[in-house]
């Protein structure tokens, strides 16, 4: 009681402190940035040289613009679409040079505060579906090249779509209150302990790559704990798992070599698995586009970030299967499976992924495994990988039960150390649309 | 090049014991693409045929379907219909969420293989499930498929479909082998709007006209139709089209 009572006390003084706070911003908002005259000498923005432009282009691509701020066979950053999110639908704006309904009348300086501190060239607080969070390590210099490549995108007239939150999650001063829990603005600054490519590969991972949006767990407020980072979560509004890349017993990547790590975020398949989901997406419209070395730079610095795991390892007891499960999960395995994935679970790399030993079929949650049994899935189409390899839909042929067991025989057969699945756990799933 | 156990190679066997099986499925009500033909299978990993194990269990093995009511057969069909059909799913103007997901982050040279690789296929056809209607209905689904319905502006299906109803090369689908669920469930989706093709959009125009009996008696109509023993498209516009097509651009 007395420990409940202390809580409602604290949370109490945290809700006023947040009252106070979004007062403040409210009547201490900041408004549009002064216009000044661009400087003699400084670059002009309105004509940047074609390096810059391309440099631009590439760190775009590296950020992935173009995944939230394009609709599927849109106009190239024209904006609108829909972004589902557990408080309702944000729809990215149009990021194209469009005086009227684009950032046209943007200037460098009113893009780098955007960027760097989620404000808008408004004044206005940016939802943090807009990984500002991430992209405030970005540095000025490459916050410069970005723009400047979109200023040489075709401008598209496109008017915004507003978002369709509900309250209290429209008043957007409540984002002081996200921001003062969850927000920490900087640019990357490098490690002298580290070397060039590690610190390239974290300045990649933490600011453009913002792999923390789905690699470190959403909380109820849509905020993620920096104690937690790197440590996985389920995407919300998605259905998929993004596996922690710290623990070994996922996606941790401190028993992958370096050329496996690389493969797997720039060609998109590996030898020790291939990507899919909603990382399918990030590689066919991101991390392809990556140089050889910064790749292989990110793969350094995910290779060394320090093993951590606050869950805790399941009992052996945990992992017990009833033998007719087993048999049943074996029975479609060889029937369906084993063609491709081969009878030892050993898959022939990089076609088709091998699942014996592999953190992704075993981690905790199989809530992955079991959505690429029901929905199937193609690796993603890349510079390096044209010709993907894919895996059918297993949805009509078997039944949650079925579903199960082939998912439960999977994550405990050859030493896997995965822990049983139910057909309530593929049932769920199954009412998931594919996407 | 890896090579695979021995029981991957099962080259033609179970295609040969389902046409044997085929004599039997006249006197049964079932079907000669069983669910045996929808189990992953390929001789050499580093072939097309290894790549499209994505499509087999809903489109089978040579894309001549499955037993599944639902999904197409797709052998045979012209490759720049698939084509358009697989751009189609992949950027969400065809809604299909099963489809649209498999083929999201594929490229359009891929696609396009995957389409040719299908539409050189000339799997055996299921037998006909011929959908239960009675005379005067098959006589009007006759009636729109072979000649149209002149005055409401319809043209014949088999003035662009093929006089065998193959399709017609590049972009027009043939409709021999599909179940009568898919054509009455695609028509109908034409018909409301939720299917489109490049503008000029002709199908759009033409299944407008149609009524949902219609939609119905020509399902019915082509359900009893006897595949013809070449089931390859006509080529592009050999008889002049009535309506200009966008997908035949």
């Amino acid at each position: 009681m007395r420990a409940l009572r202390i809580l409602a006390i604290l949370f109490g003084v945290l809700v006023a402190v947040l009252v106070v706070y979004a007062i403040a911003w409210h009547f201490l908002k900041p408004g549009m940035l002064p216009q000044t005259e661009s400087k003699p000498g400084a670059l002009p923005p309105a004509n940047p040289t074609t390096r810059v432009i391309a440099r631009g282009e590439y760190l775009a691509r590296a950020g992935d613009c173009v995944a939230c701020h394009t609709e599927p066979a849109g106009k190239m950053f024209a904006g609108g679409r829909p972004m589902p999110t557990p408080f309702g639908n944000l729809y990215a704006p149009n990021i194209t040079p469009d005086d009227e309904t684009g950032i046209g009348n943007w200037t460098p300086d009113e893009f780098y505060r955007m960027l760097h501190t989620g404000i808008s060239r408004s004044g206005a607080l940016l939802y943090p579906a807009m990984p500002f969070a991430s992209y405030t390590r970005v540095t000025r210099e490459d916050s410069d090249a970005i723009f400047a490549y979109l200023m040489s995108v075709p401008p598209v007239k496109q008017p915004n779509r507003p978002h369709e939150l509900r309250f209290p999650f429209n008043q957007r001063e409540l984002l002081v209150g996200w921001r003062t829990l969850y927000f920490k603005e900087g640019e990357y600054v490098p490690d002298p302990n580290q070397s060039a490519e590690w610190n390239r590969g974290a300045y990649l991972v933490q600011g453009l790559g913002h792999c923390s949006m789905c690699h470190t767990a959403i909380n109820a407020l849509g905020g993620s704990s920096t104690s937690k980072e790197f440590e996985g979560g389920m995407i919300p509004n998605q259905n998929w798992y993004a596996p922690s890349l710290t623990s070994n017993r996922e996606a941790g990547l401190g028993e992958w070599s370096l050329e496996d790590i690389a493969d797997m975020l720039q060609v998109g398949a590996s030898r020790r698995g291939a990507v899919y989901g909603p990382m399918a997406e990030v590689t066919y419209n991101s991390l392809q586009y990556l140089s050889d070395a910064d790749a292989r730079a990110m793969a350094v610095y995910l290779k060394a970030l320090p093993p951590h795991d606050s869950s805790t390892p399941v009992p052996s007891s945990a992992r017990l299967v009833q033998p007719e499960v087993m048999e049943s999960g074996r029975r479609i395995y060889e029937k369906q499976c084993a063609l491709c994935h081969g009878s030892e679970g050993k898959g022939h790399a990089p076609a088709f992924p091998p699942l014996a030993d592999n953190q992704s079929i075993t981690m905790s949650s199989p809530v992955n495994s079991i959505r690429m049994v029901l929905n199937g899935g193609y690796a993603p189409g890349t510079a390096k990988n044209k010709r993907p390899y894919g895996m059918p839909p297993f949805a009509h042929l078997l039944n949650d039960e079925e579903v199960a067991a082939v998912v439960t025989y999977i994550r405990v057969a050859w030493n896997n150390t995965g822990t049983p699945v139910s057909a309530a756990q593929a049932n769920e799933l199954r009412k998931v649309l594919p996407e | 090049m890896s090579r695979l156990p021995s029981h991957a190679r099962r080259p033609g066997a179970p295609r040969a014991a389902s046409l044997g099986l085929c004599a039997l499925f006249l006197l049964a009500p079932a079907r000669a693409a069983g669910p045996a033909d929808a189990v992953p299978s390929f001789k050499a990993l580093d072939s097309v045929e290894a790549r499209v194990q994505g499509c087999v269990t809903c489109h089978g093995q040579a894309g001549q379907g499955t037993d599944n009511d639902y999904f197409p057969r797709i052998a045979g069909k012209p490759a720049g219909y698939l084509y358009n059909q697989l751009i189609a799913f992949r950027d969400g103007t065809r809604r299909y969420p099963p489809m649209n997901y498999l083929v999201a982050y594929l490229p359009d040279a891929y696609l396009r293989e995957m389409a040719q690789y299908f539409a050189s296929q000339r799997p055996p056809f299921a037998p006909k499930e011929a959908k239960p209607a009675d005379a005067k209905v098959l006589a009007r689904g006759q009636q729109l498929v072979t000649q149209g319905d002149p005055a409401r502006q319809v043209p014949a299906c088999a003035a662009c479909h093929g006089a065998a109803l193959t399709g017609m090369d590049p972009g027009i689908p043939g409709l021999v082998g599909l179940r009568p669920s898919y054509i009455e469930a695609q028509l109908t989706r034409w018909r409301v709007g939720e299917r489109h093709a490049a503008e000029p959009d002709c199908m759009r125009r033409i299944a407008s006209r149609l009524s949902e009996t219609d939609v119905s008696a020509v399902a019915a109509y082509m359900s009893r139709q006897e595949p013809p023993a070449d089931p390859s498209p006509e080529s592009s516009n050999l008889v002049r089209m009535p309506l200009a097509c966008g997908s035949q651009r």
